[in-house]
């Protein structure tokens, strides 16, 4: 994973709550059995029309957010599945960091995983965030994780939340599983709880 | 295992009784005893494993099946799409290589995912189970701690059986009271995602209880707790009942004998204590819930059959009235009109939320002796191969086949629409399934999500209609 440390962008505005994964990724785009290339589809009913041709209003389709790397929404992004294909998404399009109210607990995870950084702020703030980001190509934002800030394009410095593990994990672009692959011990002697004796093994010959 | 003397919720119960280790700021590393694997949401996940020489530690807590791209015709035929094709043999090989146990398409036992889970007894109370797929929150009807993950977290699961979690809150929804006729755990569970909307449950693990809950039989349960993640929870759970031991004795993989009566024992002292906190409490009166159907594009957007579409000037939020203009558009609807009478080309009984043998049964008993109205396309999706078999032997088949029903085989189907049962642009479809988000029964598909009975009846009436009417005429 790659690591998240600071990051200076475009960002592209979408005031939409509830933000499903399926417009993130439609459904039919999931048949892939790699982590690369659904950037090209990222908000693929909303990009593009039945032709296949872009839609000028859509705000990814316009300058300079076509670039952008960072996204500030509203409420609940991210609701709806559990496919990590909405970040992996998100990523292969060039975001990096993901910003709005709330966030869905799985995509707010998800995002973690793979190196983006997602940041609840309250409403007026995203507001405040996405009239900067209406600016254009000279109004960058960055998203300094070290700090736990965002500077403003006027200099002005949001603070944000994070917790401590996951900053740690992202600022050093770590995998969990090596970490947790650390604790063997104490996972081979919780399986031999005798407490968890009434919990059956499947057999792979009995599945059938 | 922290020993404390307060009270503590089902949630809590099942929680401290896996967590391997408290790591920093509160993390656990909570161990996974059954882990569910599909065909979408893996394939990276064992590509990760492979690139970095690991196995999986837990191969007989693991169970994969096939469900999310699977035709739902003709099976003696392959499967013409390539993408779906290579998704199915990808899992088929990494099964093979990994020595998972593996439901292929031909089982007889084959469905979906959270069908196939309790209906083998693989999914059992008091466990923590996870998928790669939001919906397992199902399982959580037995008395488990079930949720959804994302691939990189079903390759934590697969290499190490742990995942790395913060405890959820507490919610209770508290159901109290008797239904009333023509009201299911469909219409129970509509109410609830309309009263605290598709974000209210956020960080929350929630317990379903009240009489009305338990009033419910476990296909009911499961139907509830499958839309707690349109709900914005984590899990959703009711505590383990004589209900629910009967449902899961004698099933293929539920322990046997004393071993069946010691994990009984154990499974009751699950439930929450008096007094135990909630971080949050709702309580609905079930006399209050009448049949009910979505007319937007977000699962809290319910309306009992009665009403009417809500109007953008309804609303003081400039965002939400938006949204709202939004969703009307998209679904075809003018503000204010009657949800009643609206006409439907396509009706959908199926996917993980009603796909049971008691789905069917609701829905055939609404069909029977009556026919899918001129020009509506209805098909019945079984939740597995197992239900489709059951009901064969009842003769619902007959029922369906006779009023006009397509009759298929199991899987997502039109859920998601990834295998090719999808609506046409525009289509309007009274739908079982869980979600009504745009596109997501086909591209500019516009969902109706509803109870069997009432997806039955409007299928027969040819548009939204309360079956509570249909049940007063005699045919
Ligand atoms: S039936 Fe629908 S919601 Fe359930 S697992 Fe399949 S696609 Fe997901």
């Amino acid at each position: 994973m790659d690591k998240f440390t600071e990051l200076t962008a475009i960002a592209a505005p979408m005031p939409t709550e509830n933000i499903d994964t399926d417009q993130i990724i439609p459904a039919r785009f999931l048949k892939t059995i790699q982590r690369t290339g659904l950037g090209k589809n990222a908000f693929a009913a909303q990009r593009y029309d039945a032709d296949g041709n872009e839609k000028p209003d859509f705000v990814l389709n316009q300058e300079p957010y076509r670039h952008a790397e960072i996204l500030i929404t509203y409420d609940n992004l991210g609701c709806g599945s559990s496919r990590e294909h909405a970040p992996w998404a998100l990523l292969d399009f060039g975001i990096r960091c993901v910003i709005a109210p709330s966030f869905a607990d799985i995509f707010f995870n998800n995002c973690f995983k793979n190196g983006i950084l997602p940041i609840p702020l309250p409403r007026e703030i995203c507001d405040e965030l996405m009239d900067d980001a209406r600016q254009g190509s000279n109004s960058r934002l960055t998203v300094d994780l070290e700090r736990q800030v965002i500077v403003r394009p006027n200099g002005e410095t949001i603070a944000f939340e994070v917790d401590p593990f996951r900053r740690h994990m992202l600022l050093e672009g770590l995998d969990d599983i090596g970490q947790t692959m650390a604790h063997d011990t104490e996972i081979s002697s919780f399986e031999h709880r005798p407490s968890r004796a009434w919990v059956p093994s499947i057999t792979i010959g009995t599945v059938k | 295992m922290p020993v404390t003397n307060s009270p503590r919720t089902l949630f809590d119960k099942i929680w401290d009784d896996h967590v391997v280790e408290r790591i920093e700021d509160g993390t656990c590393i909570l161990y996974i005893d059954r882990h569910l694997v599909h065909e979408v949401t893996s394939p990276q996940a064992f590509e990760g494993l492979r690139l970095s020489g690991r196995r999986v530690r837990r191969p007989d807590a693991t169970v994969a099946v096939v469900d999310h791209n699977v035709p739902t015709s003709d099976r003696s035929k392959p499967i013409e799409e390539p993408q779906s094709r290579l998704q199915i043999e990808t899992l088929e090989k990494n099964v093979a290589e990994f020595g998972i146990p593996y439901f292929p398409l031909r089982s007889a036992s084959q469905g979906i995912v959270h069908v196939v889970g309790p209906e083998q007894g693989i999914s059992l109370p008091g466990m923590t189970i996870v998928c790669g797929d939001s919906h397992t929150s199902t399982h959580g009807a037995l008395g488990s701690l079930a949720f959804g993950i994302g691939t990189s977290e079903v390759e934590h699961v697969l290499a190490t059986q742990t995942i790395l979690q913060k405890p959820a809150k507490n919610m209770r929804v508290s159901v109290e009271g008797k239904v009333g006729p023509g009201v299911t755990a469909k219409d129970i569970m509509l109410a609830i995602i309309g009263r605290i909307g598709t974000a209210g449950g956020t960080g929350h693990v929630i317990e379903f209880a009240g009489s009305a809950i338990r009033d419910l039989d476990m296909a009911g349960r499961m139907t509830v707790c499958n839309m707690s993640i349109e709900a914005g929870a984590r899990a959703g759970l009711v505590a383990p009942d004589e209900t629910t031991f009967a449902y899961v004795k004698g099933r293929p993989f539920a322990p046997k004998g004393e071993a069946f009566d010691q994990a009984c024992d154990y499974w009751r002292s699950l439930a929450s204590d008096e007094g135990a906190y909630f971080d949050t409490e709702v309580t609905l009166a079930a006399e209050e819930i009448i049949p009910s159907v979505t007319w937007g594009t977000s699962p809290q957007d319910v309306l009992p059959i009665d009403g009417s579409v809500p109007s953008p000037s309804d609303v003081a939020d400039p965002a939400r009235a938006a949204q709202i203009q939004r969703a009307l558009d998209y679904m075809g609807l003018e503000a204010g009109q009657k949800i009643a009478g609206t006409p439907v080309d396509v009706v959908f009984i199926g996917s993980c939320t009603n796909s049971r043998l008691e789905d069917l049964r609701a829905a055939a008993d609404v069909v029977r002796g009556r026919h899918v109205a001129e020009g509506v396309r209805a098909m019945i999706v079984p939740g597995s191969g197992l239900v489709k078999h059951a009901a064969e032997a009842e003769g619902l088949d007959k029922v369906f086949l006779d009023a006009g029903f397509e009759w298929r085989e199991a899987g997502c189907s039109m859920c998601l629409g990834m295998n090719p049962d999808r609506l046409t642009p525009g289509q309007r479809c009274a739908s079982t399934s869980n979600r009504n988000f745009e596109g997501r029964q086909g591209p500019d598909g516009r969902t109706h999500l509803c109870s069997p009975a009432m997806a039955a009846a409007a299928a027969v009436r040819g548009h939204l209609c309360d079956v509570r009417e249909l049940a007063k005429e005699t045919v």
